[in-house]
């Protein structure tokens, strides 16, 4: 390639607020649910509804760009964006474009190239449209409209991006903010956090902006990477063919690795945005600007550097913890029952976020009790449980969140550590094992290992390796 | 006694006292509907099982001292736009020929509450679009003055049963004129109150910023009696304004003393027809003559009014009416391929011209490129006509003006030209805009029996001056022709 | 000045607004638009410049609902009207992604 480019990339991302109700109804946001049974009038467009505003979205909205370093337009008012499309019930959208809640913020990323700010240039609120599923037995498609008029709002980046690497940290970022305030649970696969990429190229040293397309569909940071690294692709080799790059909305299909364009001609694409006469402007006063700020939970970055100074901990490990508001409250909580935050730290570090992969979940996925973890702490380290028995019991908090004293009670699990029971069933194995016994006399010493695992195996996997070897060196020395 | 010209409040009386009962008041309602509807056409849904059911509902309450207000038991018809659960709701149009709502509009709710028998649904202009019912897809309604004449519009069946006596009261619903027109020409009593007053939830919506509901009636008390009754705060409605005053029939004194009243001098120019003119000067000089202090002035920018109104009620309705697609309910095109195909046919099959009309220029001027110079220019207009008022207001208790130019056209004329029918709303459309509340009284009928109203504006939240002008307009208006033909006896 | 609305308008605000035209209201719809549009103009020979557009008449602002769930399952009625459905749901001809 003769020239180099650079690649400038911005980011439409729209996050799924945690309220318990949608923006303009008293429906049910409830994920799930059979079709169309959280809806109403005015979710799904019915003649003579009107909607009205739910207090609480504008309240996370603000906090949001709060967190976001944004300013806020203290007279804000809703617009309708008008399109048909059987998902959006109105065939208008309510939305925010002339006065938008937040403006003007940043948040700041880090890559292997260093830190950056990443300007956020507004944050609106809008609504969620239905959900439509292709119906391919009788070739015609169907609509819930559960999903319509959950309350969104939607993060606009300035084109300040430049990587794969760039939009993944940015979009962590936005996550780990957010999930903090307890905004949202930001999960990419739910869709309760979807980000469309507006991208160009142009000649590394230019500063004019090349033309930009859109792309959605993007389920997954890989499949954000790979539709960043593919779009490129596809546009430098339009350019370098002496082609150039049409604005257009197109579609990632991540099975194929490739984009498609979007609109028909039967869209215009021209949403002619008016204010909406049926709602009134929101005024937001000073008082209530400083109350969403004092009410701003701890965020992770002062988290990180707390959990480094009060639980002594390392900051690879309080990254990890902290990379997830319920990890770290889960760790908090654990830690503060039990008192041993190094050992919560390894529990979750260790066998919870494995779990997690093996399961294909998220921290925020995680529903056992701290009490539960620090209940099973208690009982490995004091001898009441062996390790292994304590990965099995820990497996079955992760899964149903059982109380480990009572499970531990139900299935006899206790380490057997009573010397005098113990010792009668390793002088039992000791003479069932003749063999073994001589390797070890004769100097093998690992043939150990072999009696232990039969001991364990007699006692149910419930004694304690500790005392089992402790016990069996004096037997074979005898 | 003939029951079906009593007024709703007189009515409502003579159940109270047991002379009369619910029942008996929606029998005499049916048997003029049963007279007159045939020619009139006022309605496009007559419910009468359930009303009958409904009056000996309301009866029983009456009886048990659980329904005590002025109006219970008191038979009302309902503009074909309001959504009434359980009952055909078409707003005149294909559309929504086969649309029966599962709620009921919450200004009907406080109509029930308060112990309203519901008649019907009245004929209107197709989804308000209209200042002469002609544009409904289920027929003209007649003028009961004059069957060859249109009843106005758009709440042209509402004011027409009013004056027919196929109903006590009626509501209808006013964007630009729609219930203060048809009441002119119909001889009957119309208001919009202030924006806000009345909940526009289960109103299906027009111009979102410029509707309102409001009562039909035989008089001034009636109207403020029905107004107390749906002047309701509606949580549901964002617009939905908190009032403290809605004590309105307390303003009916007959008392104009010292009243300042207005007339505005751009009214009175050429395009209004003389014997208007007149009607307007003798309800002046009726009003001075009880001690008001009338005289004329500039309010300016009356031209203006109309292009403002048509941008914004057109815009508004392109948006409005999108949620019309045969998607979730309503009619549904037979024959389509694709998506985009069966919306565009269900919409064309769906629609009237007029409406189709006001949605290729509502999306016309909110598309890009033309929205700052159409729908923002006309915002402002609508800013500067309210500050006119605002001036206007300072100085004057009411405004006295004429409600229409002329008085009811004969049918057919009028679609011809859509803008020569649009100049028709020169007097009324300013107040939606402004928001403000203003009420049709009528004064005096025309050389061809053709009844003549007068309009009364008031300043927002300020009925009960409307309420006090108008009542003692009635007082001393000539009575004989108060009654349409239909509902005169001999030797009354 | 005399507004000509072209074919390409007509068109244009048809796609807008999802209607379709015969040839014959094509034409009467390019000239009613362009007599309404014409008489919209008038609305030029007004200074405006001191004034902001006026979206809503009354100062009303903050009208809030509270975050409590209302509405329970109301799956009958909302369907009850809908031309076509299948399994729950609104059934609509085939989109296209």
């Amino acid at each position: 390639m003769a020239r180099e480019y650079e690649t400038v990339i911005g980011l439409e991302v729209h996050v799924e607020l945690a309220t318990k109700t949608k923006i303009f109804c008293g429906c049910s946001t409830e994920f799930g649910g059979e079709p169309n049974t959280h809806t109403c009038p005015v979710c799904t467009g019915m003649p003579g509804s009107l909607p009205v505003l739910n207090k609480q979205v504008v309240e996370y909205a603000m906090a949001v760009g709060l967190a976001a370093n944004c300013q806020i337009h203290q007279k804000c008012k809703f617009d309708r964006k008008n399109y048909f499309y059987p998902d959006n019930p109105q065939n208008y959208q309510i939305s925010q474009l002339y006065l938008p809640i937040c403006y003007d913020g940043w948040v700041e990323i880090e890559t292997e190239d260093g830190k950056k700010k990443v300007g956020i240039h507004e944050i609106h609120m809008e609504e969620d449209a239905g959900k439509l599923i292709h119906d391919d037995w009788e070739d015609c498609s169907l609509v819930d409209y559960n999903r319509s008029g959950v309350p969104l709002i939607e993060i606009v980046s300035e084109p300040d991006m430049r990587s794969a690497q760039e939009v993944i940290a940015y979009l962590d970022k936005l996550r780990t903010i957010i999930q903090y305030l307890g905004a949202s649970d930001c999960k990419l696969q739910e869709g309760s956090m979807r980000a469309d990429v507006n991208l160009s190229v142009r000649e590394k040293g230019s500063d004019m902006f090349g033309t930009r397309t859109e792309m959605k569909n993007l389920n997954s940071f890989k499949a954000i990477a790979r539709a960043i690294e593919g779009e490129r692709e596809r546009q430098i080799d339009l350019l370098e063919d002496g082609q150039a790059v049409v604005q257009e909305t197109r579609r990632w299909d991540d099975n194929k690795e490739c984009s498609y364009p979007m609109r028909s001609k039967e869209d215009a694409q021209d949403y002619r945005y008016f204010p909406d006469p049926d709602l009134v402007p929101v005024l937001i006063s000073d008082e209530w600007i400083d109350d969403i700020k004092s009410r701003q939970p701890e965020l992770r970055t002062e988290k990180l550097e707390r959990y480094k100074k009060e639980f002594d901990i390392p900051q690879y490990d309080a990254e990890i913890l902290t990379s997830s508001k319920k990890l770290a409250d889960i760790f908090e909580a654990s830690a503060a029952i039990c008192k041993k935050p190094k050992k919560v730290s390894n529990w979750l570090m260790g066998e919870a976020l494995r779990l997690l992969k093996e399961h294909n979940q998220e921290p925020e996925d995680l529903s056992f009790s701290p009490e539960n973890l620090a209940k099973l702490i208690q009982l490995a380290d004091g001898g009441t449980i062996n390790n292994k028995v304590a990965k099995e019991v820990f497996e079955k908090i992760y899964s149903e969140n059982i109380d480990p004293e009572q499970y531990v009670e139900e299935h006899g699990l206790k380490s057997v550590s009573d010397e005098g029971a113990l010792r009668s069933v390793i002088e039992e194995i000791v003479a069932a094992n003749p063999q073994s016994v001589e390797d070890y006399k004769g100097g093998k010493k690992k043939a150990i290992g072999f009696l232990v695992g039969q001991t364990m195996k007699a006692m149910k996997g419930k004694a304690d390796p500790g005392a089992v070897n402790k016990i069996l060196q004096e037997v074979l020395e005898k | 006694m003939d029951i079906q010209s009593l007024t709703a409040v007189r009515l409502g009386e003579k159940i109270k006292k047991k002379e009369l009962s619910a029942v008996e008041a929606a029998q005499a309602a049916f048997a003029q509907i049963a007279a007159c509807e045939k020619e009139y056409h006022c309605y496009v849904t007559v419910e009468e099982e359930k009303a009958m059911e409904q009056a000996e509902q309301v009866q029983k309450k009456i009886d048990g001292g659980e329904l005590t207000g002025p109006l219970a038991g008191v038979p009302v018809a309902i503009k074909d736009n309001m959504c009434t659960k359980g009952t055909l709701t078409t707003c005149s149009s294909r559309i929504l020929g086969n649309f029966v709502p599962t709620y009921t509009a919450e200004a009907v709710k406080c109509l029930e509450q308060a112990g309203a028998v519901i008649l019907g649904k009245t004929n209107m202009d197709e989804f308000a679009m209209g200042s002469t019912t002609e544009t409904s897809y289920y027929g003209v309604t007649r003028n009961p003055w004059n069957p060859q004449h249109v009843p106005g519009g758009s709440s042209g069946g509402s004011s027409a049963a009013v004056a027919a006596g196929e109903c006590f009261y009626a509501l209808g619903s006013d964007t630009g004129g729609s219930i203060r027109q048809p009441s002119s020409f119909c001889g009957v009593t119309g208001m919009k109150p202030t924006y806000g007053t009345i909940s526009r939830y289960g109103l299906i919506a027009y111009g979102s910023s410029l509707d309102q509901i409001g009562p039909v009636a035989k008089d001034v008390a009636d109207c403020a009696a029905i107004l107390e009754v749906l002047a309701v705060h509606d949580p549901k409605d964002s617009t939905s304004v908190k009032r403290e005053d809605t004590d309105f029939t307390s303003a009916l004194t007959g008392d104009v003393k010292g009243m300042k009243v207005g007339i505005p001098r751009d009214y009175l120019g050429e395009g209004l027809d003389s014997q208007v003119k007149e009607a307007v000067l003798k309800a002046a000089r009726s009003l001075e003559s009880q001690g008001a202090q009338v005289e004329e002035f500039d309010l300016s920018l009356v031209e203006y009014a109309i292009p403002a109104y048509y941008v914004i009620a057109s815009a508004e309705a392109s948006s409005n009416l999108s949620r019309f697609d045969g998607i979730k309910y309503g009619y549904r095109t037979e024959d389509y391929e694709g998506l985009h195909n069966m919306y565009k046919k269900t919409r064309s099959e769906g629609f009237g011209e007029e409406v189709k009309r006001r949605i290729m220029l509502g999306s016309f001027v909110l598309s890009s490129g033309y929205y700052d110079a159409y729908y923002l220019k006309a915002l402002r207009t609508k800013a500067l006509i309210k500050q006119a008022f605002d001036k206007a207001f300072e100085k004057y208790d009411v405004i006295l003006g004429p409600t229409a130019p002329s008085t009811a056209p004969k049918l057919g004329e009028s679609l011809e030209d859509p803008l020569k029918m649009y100049l028709g709303d020169i007097y009324t459309v300013s107040v939606n805009l402004a928001g403000l509340p203003a009420m049709s009284v009528p004064y005096g009928i025309d050389s061809q029996g053709l009844p003549i109203g007068v309009q009364l504006i008031g300043d927002s939240f300020q009925e009960k001056k409307i309420f006090r002008a108008g009542y003692g307009l009635e007082q001393t208006r000539e009575d004989q022709d108060r009654l349409a033909p239909v509902l005169r006896k001999e030797g009354r | 000045m005399a507004n000509i609305i072209s074919d390409e308008t007509i068109e244009y605000v048809g796609i807008l607004s999802k209607l379709e035209l015969s040839d014959q209201e094509k034409e009467q719809a390019k000239k009613d638009m362009g007599r309404m549009l014409d008489y919209i103009d008038k609305l030029n020979e007004l200074d405006t410049s001191q004034v902001e557009p006026m979206s809503h008449v009354f100062p009303v602002h903050n009208v809030f609902r509270e975050d409590v769930v209302v509405n329970e399952n109301r799956r009958d009625e909302i369907l009850v009207n809908a031309p076509e459905q299948k399994d729950g749901q609104f059934q609509v001809p085939k989109t296209v992604e």
